[in-house]
């Protein structure tokens, strides 16, 4: 993994490389990790707006009359009956309901739809979907390799996009976009996908777009969005923006171990629906209590908590810090820890390098997100 | 940017020795690779360490280093300033964003360190 040569690399590659972005290995990928700096970056996205390439993601397209209720049968949410353009955040399970991989399924017509899942689980997921195939009227195709992925995050993300050249005329339809819905598009080079989603907490769209648009739509956007600050942003501070709004991350707070109930996306299951995999599992846990849970941990003592930290209440060993940084918005460094579903109050601290670090419980999330509507409206800080 | 008024370890750390007293912070390079340095922890004034001892940890968003002692000594300041303002650390590592200064026990450590010149091959690899 570390010859560099074995790396997939995105259209915008050489792009990053000749900007001075710091370049690492990322699931299989060539990705910037960060550009003029991650603290710099992150205020940004969370002031004015960035542009992440995320090209890494899978994007699956789902086809045929069967598509709809096929997708249904694997997937936590309830993805039928979803209006065209209509975005479903979804967890994909196991039998026992540990969670494969989190995701987002579009429907993009009646019977097309497309399924985003992440970079690292791109393999596990096309084949689980191979092996789930049924014969006959559901056809599935891989275009991962053909599309690229740039995501426009800010609270001026949505000026910018208007700006494009390739959406002029559409910006009535971008201005009109809610949050999780999308629309498509005839862009130059083949179909786009125009989507109100992020991975920020701040409002935001990701764009779905043939390779051969990428760099022409990347250039245009930083050119244009110069007066705004527009700058490039690495994956360093999508994880720190994404951790403050306290997102899942898959490795961090979602593994084959963690059921979607224990990881706090419990709204993004619908036990009610019909036969799902995982749903046995899933609805035995609910009705016996789920055992562990996700909290948020405000630092007091002197440090910074790290994934694999140990959580200790009152000395005993409750649970595991999934994510942990200094968080740049507010300035301190915070965790999030998977835990004992019993532990609500004590003396908290974790275990860092044999030391315990002092810490307290703190409400969820660390940062409200602002992905619906006033792009710049007043935050609530936990 | 490695000045030739100062010694170099192979962690990246810059040696200042005058009179006896080694004052010591991270080199340009260090800096650069930890990306934006949120917190610094040293050890507290008075305490002794040998040389390679672990005496502290600068932390980025990202990453965590040990800080290294590179000669013996009695710890006999630490840049409080640094502690309160990490990012002095990326600002200016090799001036405001020094760490701390040891009273050396045996001056001739100094002579295990690099120079600039070799410091800057390093760099080169």
């Amino acid at each position: 993994m570390s010859d560099p040569s074995s790396l997939k690399t995105t259209p915008l590659t050489a792009w990053h490389s000749a900007h001075g972005a710091k370049m690492v290995p990322y699931a299989g990928f060539e990705m910037p990790v960060q550009y003029e700096g991650t603290l710099a970056e992150h205020a940004c996205v969370r002031e004015k707006v960035g542009l992440f390439d995320i090209t890494h993601m899978g994007e699956i397209f789902v086809g045929g009359p069967g598509a709809e209720a096929w997708i249904d049968s694997l997937v936590t949410n309830r993805v039928s009956g979803a209006a065209i353009g209509k975005i479903t955040y979804t967890a994909m399970c196991r039998q026992d309901g540990g969670v494969l991989d989190d995701m987002l399924v579009y429907r993009l017509d009646e019977t097309e739809w497309m399924i985003v899942c992440n970079a690292a689980n791109h393999e596990k997921i096309s084949s689980w979907l191979q092996q789930h195939l049924p014969n006959g009227d559901v056809d599935l195709e891989d275009r991962s390799d053909q599309v690229a992925l740039i995501a426009v995050q800010g609270p001026d993300s949505r000026d910018l996009l208007c700006r494009l050249e390739a959406l002029a005329g559409r910006t009535a339809a971008v201005e009109a976009l809610n949050f999780y819905t999308s629309f498509t598009h005839a862009g130059p080079h083949g179909q786009w996908i125009v989507s109100r989603t992020g991975y920020t907490g701040e409002h935001g769209y990701e764009l779905y777009l043939p390779n051969a648009d990428a760099v022409a739509v990347w250039e245009e956007l930083l050119a244009r969005g110069e007066d705004l600050g527009a700058a490039p942003i690495g994956l360093a501070a999508r994880d720190t923006l994404r951790f403050e709004v306290c997102y899942c991350l898959y490795g961090h707070e979602l593994e084959e171990d963690i059921t979607p109930l224990e990881a706090g996306i419990g709204w993004a299951v619908k036990l009610k629906k019909n036969e799902f995999t995982g749903r046995d599992a899933l609805v035995a846990q609910k009705s016996e209590g789920v055992p562990r849970r996700i909290i948020c941990l405000e630092i007091t003592g002197r440090g910074i908590a790290r994934q694999g930290g140990r959580v200790l209440c009152d000395g005993r060993d409750v649970g595991v810090v999934t994510s942990g940084t200094f968080s740049p918005t507010l300035k301190k460094p915070l965790a999030m820890a998977l835990v004992d579903a019993s532990v609500s109050d004590g003396e908290m601290a974790v275990d860092v390098r044999g030391k315990p670090l002092e810490c307290r419980i703190v409400s969820f999330p660390f940062l409200s997100a602002r992905t619906k509507g006033d792009p710049r409206a007043e935050r609530t800080l936990s | 940017m490695v000045p030739d008024d100062r010694k170099y370890t192979q962690e990246h750390e810059w040696v200042l020795i005058e009179d006896g007293v080694a004052t010591i912070g991270v080199t340009d390079f260090a800096a650069g690779e930890l990306g934006d340095v949120v917190f610094v922890e040293l050890p507290e004034v008075g305490s002794e360490f040998s040389q390679g001892d672990t005496v502290g940890t600068i932390e980025s968003v990202k990453a965590v280093a040990d800080l290294y002692l590179p000669v013996s000594g009695e710890i006999a300041a630490i840049n409080e300033a640094v502690v309160d303002s990490p990012e002095l650390v990326n600002s200016d590592p090799l001036e405001d964003g020094w760490l701390l200064k040891v009273k050396m026990n045996d001056v001739t450590e100094a002579d295990q360190l690099m120079d600039a010149a070799a410091y800057g091959q390093l760099l080169e690899g």
